[in-house]
């Protein structure tokens, strides 16, 4: 045992050691802390020897865990002490006691800049350890530039630089501006041919730290660490001692791969096909060996290869390899190794189309939900969310719900919220999402938030079907004897407006449901009272014949809560108690509940963005959101409704003609609006949907909530009435004449063209949403047929009209779409050669004797066709040389652009899927993009192109396509011209054709207007 | 990125704690209080990982003592962990077989090598060899 070499300090450590109690060591302690603060405040000065003992005491007390509130000057001061020893104390115990924002750090500014920059090396290791580790925003504005020079400096050890290098790591993550500097990264790119593997570590460190944040500078660096990668993974010239196990530093080659994984792509075939042959050797020459240590790190590394691998969109060869070794991992007895393997198959479900061979391991991956360790559950749970669709929804819901039961405390939550919400994504039909959710609440009511039953209850409100089914299962639970108050809730909720559905079923009348519920009312908390008494009112007004007994009962209860101490209970008890006695009026006042409009799931949101903090983003998540979010629809009969445009209007290529009701009639769908008779609604309804986009229905409008609007002026609920009347009584002859869009049909498809999944048609009973994905010149349309109405759709029909250059299979379409059904109706498109031509759906449906048809774009696009790629000046230049002239190269000078600035430009470009190159261009007006189009006549073709725009004229420009197929070039260019160029849309022509008696364009019995007339 | 490491001993004694991000005192006691909790009832067939907070803890433990270190939830797990058995083995090779009651009387040398082997909450180096050469250095200077 070797000593500290300072007595005074050993005494002090055997001292506290030889402590019987706490006590004791509180009192040895105390002793000391007195004894060193007196020591400090006397006037005749310590020595430099006895400061740093009592320094040392200080942090050795401090490490304890009792609260040293003194001294910290002391330990600062030690920094500019002239000697190493005291030196060192002051750095070591600055560092541990205080962190980047406290007030002393600023005095030791100075000291720490004269040892930076000062001659003494040691000295320098000191302030370089220190700033790195507690650096904050001011040290990185005033030693930066310092600390760069030291990395950068040849005449500095490598002791040195490395510190350097991860200084500025540091002070870089406190500020991003310290490398903002012209050339920083050609230097970067230097100093990764550094021979020292120490330096060489720390560099990848702030490599990986600076990609992260942007890679665009840095694609120099990209060849160099696939070089690194390459002298490391075959061993060629590794010093002994940066091998680790026989493994070549398994850290370093670690980094490189996570560096390499902020890349987009790795372009340069020569440089891919290296990183490729080492990757392979990586995945394949990993074996388990005994040693522990030597298999842990070289799994460390085959974990990032395979990461990297994901990330790369390898072959599908190399991605199987990867998907079988993941098999492998997860079903051995290794514990880390089987974690990591469900880890991974996590991650490479987010970036990759491995669904189907994941899904042959879910046996497997359902027994670690059972293991014994936290941390595998954990991953379980994850991959099971993860891979959880509609064919396995119900057995991976299933699974989920039975462990729930027995699942420990932290993990009830999250399994809670995960279970429901595959349960509303997935869910095969929705008297099982029921079941689901009321299970959920019955097993954990303690962890099913609010969000969970509001959302049960909206899908009970819009689905008629529903209503009797979900009533009876209320009543089925309020049978039980201890009830969890969530349940009190969501089961009076749903007794409240549908038990009359259930009236002749035994136990169910009136009455009967009446004393039910009131027996849990005394157990409840004033959060739960107010929907009872909702309940009850509700309750009292279905009883057919009026039952006195039952009303003496109710009024009974209104009457106590009259004067009730909570506002809330106390009005409502006031007020049904006086709607009671207005007999007739009532019945509409405590009518159904209207439908709720359709929002994104809450919860859907809340789970899918946990709360991450991590100094590097992951490189996963950013080339996810890089990626078209896939959109899950849920099975409702209304998808989330499309919000505001990001675009102006686009030109119209050349359309087959369209000759179309809806297209014209639905150029402005103010219209109605004009002719005033359905003025109000209109408005709502044109309001709805961005309303719908910002604020969710869930949080401002939970059914209690609901609740209380009834009771709002008269007006409001005029309008509720006079809506039901107004379907009810609207003559089948009116609806005949034209059946109006909702929303912009011209619009949508603009929206559908930038992305990749919305709605493209709606009317008042039909939606198409559509969801579409692209890979080369291959693309899969899935129409989503939904039937919005409570009656079949008969005789659908779906014909496309493919322009010459599109091979188009549209799977058969059902004749009849049920009521309140969504059906999905899958298309393969291929694309055989460019063209701008457009593909039409023409498509049909009878709604009771009304004939609709509609002929609709399909957003099959040219730039669908197109794969984002960008290319560095080394690889553009030399191409855009080559191609020279027309046919290939095509110039043209255009007029009456759009006027769109720069970045709205890039940003137009990039969503067109054309890569913008900031930079290339050593003008600052032009602009620079490159992308790939993929034909089968073409194959896979590299296209380029120049915008030069005039900056005192935005109006016009000079563009210059090319590519190595003269059609291309040509259509390209016309494509990108179209979007740049402005056509107004024609003028609306009020049409007085359009009577007012035409069918209003919504369903008047829309909540969100009647909610629009109430606030 | 390390958030911090921390070397405790089953009884929940800290021997060494660091933190690469600023976090106030009573932070400070909370998270090794809780970490120690973390850790010590695991039974040693589990796995050295546990998630903690938003970031996840990778800890091995060699005798009484736990080292345990803090990183990102995207950072790779083995890499950290062998991470750990590196410093262990420098310590090792310094003390000359090492025991807790080395770290506890020498424990501002732990912090010294600590600081030739992690910054800034990465790893500086790995050379267990230039490490120990340091260290020598160091101390002729004392």
């Amino acid at each position: 045992m070797a000593l500290s070499g300072m007595r005074g300090l050993s005494v002090f450590i055997s001292d506290i050691r030889n402590c019987q109690n706490k006590e004791q060591e509180r009192l040895r302690v105390d002793k000391e802390l007195g004894n060193i603060r007196t020591r400090f405040k006397s006037e005749k000065g310590l020595s430099p020897y006895e400061k740093k003992k009592y320094v040392w005491k200080m942090l050795y007390i401090y490490m304890l865990g009792y609260d040293v509130d003194f001294g910290h000057m002391e330990a600062v001061s030690l920094i500019s002490a002239p000697k190493y020893p005291e030196k060192q104390v002051g750095y070591i115990v600055t560092s541990c006691l205080l962190n980047e924002n406290h007030d002393f750090l600023r005095l030791a500014i100075n000291s720490v800049r004269n040892d930076i920059i000062g001659r003494n090396e040691t000295f320098q290791c000191l302030a370089l350890t220190m700033v790195g580790n507690i650096g904050g925003r001011e040290f990185s504005e005033s030693l930066a530039l310092d600390v760069q020079k030291l990395l950068l400096s040849s005449s500095c050890r490598p002791l040195v630089r490395k510190k350097a290098a991860l200084c500025l790591l540091r002070l870089y993550r406190k500020n991003p501006d310290v490398v903002n500097i012209d050339g920083w990264s050609d230097r970067m790119a230097q100093l990764l041919d550094e021979r020292d593997m120490g330096v060489l570590t720390a560099v990848m460190s702030l490599l990986v730290a600076l990609v992260s944040n942007s890679h665009d500078q840095y694609w120099s660096c990209l060849p160099k660490c696939v070089r690194i990668l390459e002298r490391l993974a075959r061993n060629h010239d590794v010093p002994q001692e940066y091998t680790y196990y026989g493994i070549p530093s398994p850290w370093l080659q670690v980094k490189t791969m996570r560096a390499l994984q902020y890349f987009p792509t790795v372009e340069d075939p020569n440089t891919r096909r290296s990183l490729f042959e080492v990757l392979q050797r990586i995945l394949m020459g990993t074996d388990v060996v005994k040693n522990v240590n030597k298999n842990n790190a070289s799994h460390a590394v085959l974990f990032e290869a395979l990461s990297l691998v994901m990330h790369l969109d390898a072959e599908k060869e190399m991605m199987s390899q990867c998907v079988a070794l993941l098999g492998k991992f997860i079903a051995v007895r290794e514990p880390n190794i089987r974690y990591l393997g469900l880890e991974n198959m996590t991650r490479m479900l987010m970036v990759t189309d491995v669904q189907d061979i994941i899904k042959r391991h879910q046996a497997q991956i359902i027994t670690s939900l059972k293991d014994p360790d936290i941390s595998i559950r954990r991953r379980a749970l994850d991959l099971l969310y993860a891979m959880c669709d509609i064919t396995n929804a119900k057995d991976i819901v299933e699974e989920l719900l039975q462990y729930l039961s027995a699942a420990e405390f932290a993990m009830r939550e999250e399994l809670a919220l995960k279970a429901a919400i595959l349960a509303e994504k997935f869910a095969p039909d929705l008297a099982w999402y029921i079941d689901v959710i009321l299970q959920l609440i019955d097993k954990a009511g303690d962890f099913v938030s609010d969000d969970i039953w509001f959302r049960v209850v909206q899908f009970v409100t819009n689905n008629e079907d529903l209503q009797p089914y979900a009533a009876a299962k209320a009543r089925e639970y309020l049978d039980k004897p201890a009830l969890h108050e969530t349940m009190v809730k969501v089961s009076s909720y749903l007794l409240g407006e549908y038990s009359h559905l259930l009236a002749r079923r035994p136990g169910c009348s009136p009455k009967e449901i009446f004393s039910i519920m009131h027996e849990k009312l005394p157990t409840v908390s004033t959060t739960t009272l107010p929907i009872l008494l909702s309940a009850y009112a509700k309750i009292l007004v279905h009883s057919q014949p009026p039952d006195p007994e039952l009303r003496d009962q109710v009024w009974a209860v209104f009457n106590k809560y009259e004067s009730c101490i909570d506002v809330e209970i106390q009005q409502r008890a006031v007020e049904y108690f006086v709607l009671c006695r207005k007999g007739a009026a009532l019945v509409d006042v405590l009518a159904e509940m209207p439908k709720f409009p359709e929002r994104q799931s809450a919860l859907i949101k809340k789970a899918e963005d946990p709360e991450t903090d991590a100094a590097e983003q992951s490189a996963i998540k950013l080339r996810a959101q890089q990626q078209q979010p896939s959109n899950a629809l849920v099975v409702t009969d209304q998808p989330p409704s499309n919000g505001p445009l990001p675009v102006g209007p686009l030109t119209l290529a050349k359309i087959p003609s369209i000759s179309s009701n809806v297209e014209t009639s639905l150029s402005d769908e103010r219209l109605s609006h004009e002719n005033g008779t359905f003025g109000a609604v209109d408005d709502s309804q044109s309001a709805m949907p961005s309303e719908g986009l910002i604020g969710d229905l869930l949080a401002i409008e939970g059914p209690a909530a609901a609740v209380t609007t009834e009771q709002k002026p008269v007006s409001g609920l005029e309008s509720v009435v006079g809506g039901v009347d107004a379907l009810a009584l609207a003559p089948v002859s009116e609806l005949s004449n034209s059946v109006q869009p909702i929303g912009n049909v011209a619009e949508r498809f603009h929206a559908l063209c930038l992305k990749d999944s919305g709605v493209l048609y709606e009317d008042p009973y039909l939606q198409i949403g559509i969801k579409a994905e692209w890979r080369t010149h291959h693309g899969r349309f899935v129409l989503f047929l939904g039937n919005k109405s409570t009656s079949s759709l008969a005789s659908v029909k779906a014909l496309m009209l493919p322009p010459s250059h599109l091979k188009i299979e549209l799977s058969v379409v059902p004749d009849t779409i049920p009521p309140r059904a969504q059906v999905q109706c899958p298309l393969e498109v291929v694309n055989l050669r460019p063209s701008r031509d457009l593909a039409v759906l023409d498509f049909s449906y009878m709604f009771g004797t009304t004939l609709v048809s509609v002929k609709l774009r399909l957003p099959a696009m040219l730039n669908k066709f197109l794969q984002h790629i960008s290319l560095s000046t080394e690889e553009f230049f030399p191409q855009w040389r080559s191609l020279s002239g027309p046919p290939l190269k095509l110039q043209e000078v255009v007029r009456g652009v759009k006027p769109l600035s720069l970045p709205e430009m890039a940003n137009l470009f990039n969503s067109l899927h054309l890569t913008v190159s900031p930079g290339l261009d050593p003008n600052p007006n032009n602009l620079v993009a490159s992308t790939t189009f993929y034909s089968e006549s073409t194959g896979a073709m590299l296209c380029l192109m120049r915008i030069e725009t005039d900056p005192a004229d935005r109006t016009q420009l000079r563009m210059t396509v090319s590519s190595g197929d003269a059609a291309l070039t040509f259509e390209l260019k016309e494509f990108i011209k179209e979007q740049l160029v402005y056509i107004p849309l024609p003028a609306p022509v009020p049409s007085p054709a359009q009577p007012q008696v035409s069918s209003p364009p919504i369903d008047p019995t829309d909540p969100g207007a009647i909610l629009a007339g109430l606030l | 990125m390390i958030r911090f490491i921390l070397l405790q001993n089953r009884q929940g004694k800290t021997r060494l704690a660091k933190y690469y991000v600023p976090l106030e005192e009573s932070e400070k006691h909370k998270v090794e209080y809780e970490v120690h909790r973390l850790v010590v009832n695991r039974d040693p067939k589990f796995t050295n990982f546990v998630e903690f907070r938003t970031h996840k803890v990778i800890y091995r433990r060699y005798a009484g003592l736990f080292f345990s270190m803090c990183v990102d939830i995207t950072d790779n797990e083995l890499a950290y962990l062998e991470c750990i058995h590196l410093f262990v083995e420098i310590l090792d090779h310094f003390f000359s077989n090492v025991c807790e009651l080395d770290l506890v009387f020498n424990f501002h040398k732990v912090y010294l090598i600590l600081d030739e082997f992690i910054l800034a909450g990465e790893l500086q180096e790995t050379s267990k060899k230039a490490i120990i050469e340091r260290m020598g250095e160091l101390e002729k200077q004392e």
